[in-house]
């Protein structure tokens, strides 16, 4: 890959509309996944594929394979790729910013993902001058934009004169209180009330202290292999295949933060190739050993073979959830417990 | 109708045990959609197979790797796994509690509400959520749930209590972290100008305003073949903004005061 390739393309490149006024921006992922991932080997060690089988047992190619929604009766309708080509949202450049409210009152009950926007323009006037002006009146802007084929409703923050997205839960995405039938609530005991409210008041802390948040899940799980690693039991270096050699692990291959970081500072990403998967980029001097030296042999028919199919490229760059829905349109299974490299990769398979 | 439960937990804070009922607050609206095969538009089904036979490996053979270095993997057994996972618990552990606003939005994940679980779990729910209330705070929780770990903020609002998962130290970058654009000194009218704009465009978040067309045009697409009609299209139209800074502020200034309170009114 040239050297050039370094930056990832923006998650979403587009324009904050705040009355006539216009922000252009770029916008990448504030969150990352940082889960160990598995993957699916034989007794051998063998990173293994996902292949798709008919009810008779008979391998199905991907060609031979359609999309169905069930309806009531246990029949499916099947809906081509163009046909949900033709309903996905006019590509629009614009979050609209029609309404700016209480920053602190949009309920964590929405919040879905969080992105930066970092400013994509020849000036950075007009984003500072919103973010300036947001975070002094502690609001947020509202809008719905089109990201992807997709719609979202999306709240915009600025912190630190840095513009925010979130994107929010659609109202009928989340449910009330009376939606799932909690009782309706009375007024409890004063005394009881007094006792909790002292607990509280024990256990006070002025803010959030990131290493409560630790992935207890994936340090246990590492320091289990770890230990298997050192005692030299069950490691395996299977033979490379030109089809199962592919992958790198490492939650993050290319330094996101470092990426947003250079645009804040306006050494904006030049305008990458069309298409390019961004995920695999590897800058020199960087990360070195843990992207995986990428096989020549990988087969360069996972692009040709899906032409004209629509769950194409850079999965990389889509969110866990989006990789996670994308998983289960493709009803790939186990994918509720998967890392976000592990739905990668079975997407990939699955195409 | 009620919601089923999905966990059952107690919430530990100090002394005080408040048996809790976990439900799902998100509603799954997604069209789903099947892979079938063509021939016979029945599923098809996902099998792990050997790249270099091709053929598919039965399922009690396939391992966990955990690629050490490329290429190189430790193969983890059910037994390793099973070692892996915490223990099973049933307590929700309350470790400390932090202002109500200390939690920023990119930690939050998915969003439970909690239930008095039986009648003598009533009270101290109530009591709960009332102190949260009073205090200002939410409640930073550990739990261990389906043999995963969890972290999670306890809210209370109007007297009921909500558990928002949070995302895993490392997983959000911190705007803190990030160094803010810099330029050239923002001019005081453009900026009083751009307030007065934010002022004029303010307003309370209403999420029912919002609709995800996408997916419903999705739904109706389904629905439209399913009963043999031939679906419709709809179709969004996109915007123009400009970009000379003064004018558009004033212009759009204008456009508020005057286009804002009809908007608000109707």
């Amino acid at each position: 890959m040239p050297a050039e390739a370094a930056a990832p393309r923006p998650f979403w490149s587009g324009t904050i509309s705040f009355g006539l006024v216009a922000v252009p921006v770029d916008l990448y992922p504030a969150n990352r996944s940082g889960r160990v991932a598995l993957r699916m080997v034989a007794p051998d060690g063998t990173p293994l594929s996902r292949r798709y089988f008919s009810h008779r047992g008979e391998e199905v190619s991907w060609e031979e394979i359609v999309r169905g929604a069930e309806v009531d009766d246990g029949r499916f309708v099947t809906v081509s790729d163009e046909e949900l080509d033709v309903l996905a949202p006019e590509k629009s450049r614009d979050i609209d910013l029609t309404r700016f409210v209480d920053a602190a009152a949009i309920d964590p009950l929405y919040f879905q993902r969080a992105y930066y926007l970092t400013p994509a323009g020849d000036t950075t006037k007009a984003y500072r001058l919103l973010a300036a002006v947001m975070e002094d009146t502690g609001r947020a802007g509202i809008a719905t934009f089109v990201m992807r084929g997709k719609e979202y409703l999306v709240a915009i923050f600025a912190e630190n004169g840095i513009l925010r997205a979130a994107t929010l839960r659609f109202a009928d995405e989340v449910r009330s209180a009376q939606d799932v039938g909690l009782p309706e609530p009375e007024t409890p005991p004063k005394k009881a009330v007094d006792r909790l409210a002292r607990a509280i008041r024990a256990a006070a802390r002025p803010a959030l202290d990131e290493r409560e948040l630790e992935d207890e899940d994936s340090r246990r799980l590492l320091a289990v292999a770890r230990e298997k690693l050192e005692a030299g039991e069950d490691v395996l270096a299977p033979p490379v295949l030109p089809d199962g050699g592919e992958e790198s692990e490492g939650a993050e291959v290319v330094d996101l933060m470092e990426v947003i970081k250079r645009n804040l500072r306006g050494r904006a990403t030049p305008p990458a190739p069309a298409r390019r998967p961004a995920r695999r980029t590897e800058r020199p001097g960087r990360k070195k050993g843990s992207a995986r030296p990428k096989s020549a042999a990988k087969p360069a028919a996972s692009g040709t073979q899906r032409a004209g199919r629509r769950a194409v490229p850079d999965l990389a760059e889509l969110s866990k959830e989006e990789l996670y829905e994308r998983a289960r349109r493709a009803d790939v299974p186990g994918r509720s417990g998967m890392s976000k490299q592990e739905l990668i990769r079975a997407l990939k398979r699955s195409a | 109708m009620a919601a089923r439960a999905i966990w059952k937990g107690v919430l530990r804070v100090g002394e005080t045990e408040v048996p809790v009922k976990l439900y799902s607050a998100v509603e799954d609206r997604k069209v789903h959609f099947r892979l079938l095969d063509a021939k016979d538009e029945k599923p098809v089904e996902q099998r792990m197979v050997h790249p270099a036979t091709g053929e598919p490996v039965e399922k009690d053979e396939v391992r966990k790797g955990w690629e050490a270095e490329p290429g190189v993997f430790v193969v983890l057994g059910d037994e390793d796994l099973a070692q892996a996972q915490p223990e099973a618990s049933r307590a929700v552990e309350l470790t400390r509690f932090v202002p109500a606003e200390a939690i920023d939005p990119p930690w939050y994940e998915r969003p439970y509400w909690l239930g008095p679980d039986g009648d003598d779990a009533r009270e101290p729910y109530l009591a709960l959520a009332a102190a949260l209330e009073r205090e200002g705070r939410q409640g930073v929780a550990r739990w261990t749930m389906r043999k995963k770990r969890y972290a999670g903020a306890l809210h209370a609002r109007n007297g009921r209590l909500m558990l928002v998962t949070l995302r895993n130290a490392g997983e959000v970058i911190s705007a803190a972290d990030l160094p803010a654009p810099r330029g050239r000194q923002l001019a005081e009218r453009e900026l009083a100008m751009a307030r007065q704009l934010v002022e004029a465009l303010e307003d309370d978040f209403r999420p029912e305003d919002y609709r995800d067309e996408h997916r419903e045009r999705v739904a109706e697409l389904v629905a439209a073949k399913a009963a043999g009609k031939a679906p419709k299209v709809r179709k969004m139209r996109p915007k123009k903004p400009s970009d000379d800074l003064d004018r558009a502020l004033a212009a759009s200034l204008e456009k508020a005061r005057g286009g804002g309170r009809q908007r608000r009114a109707g």
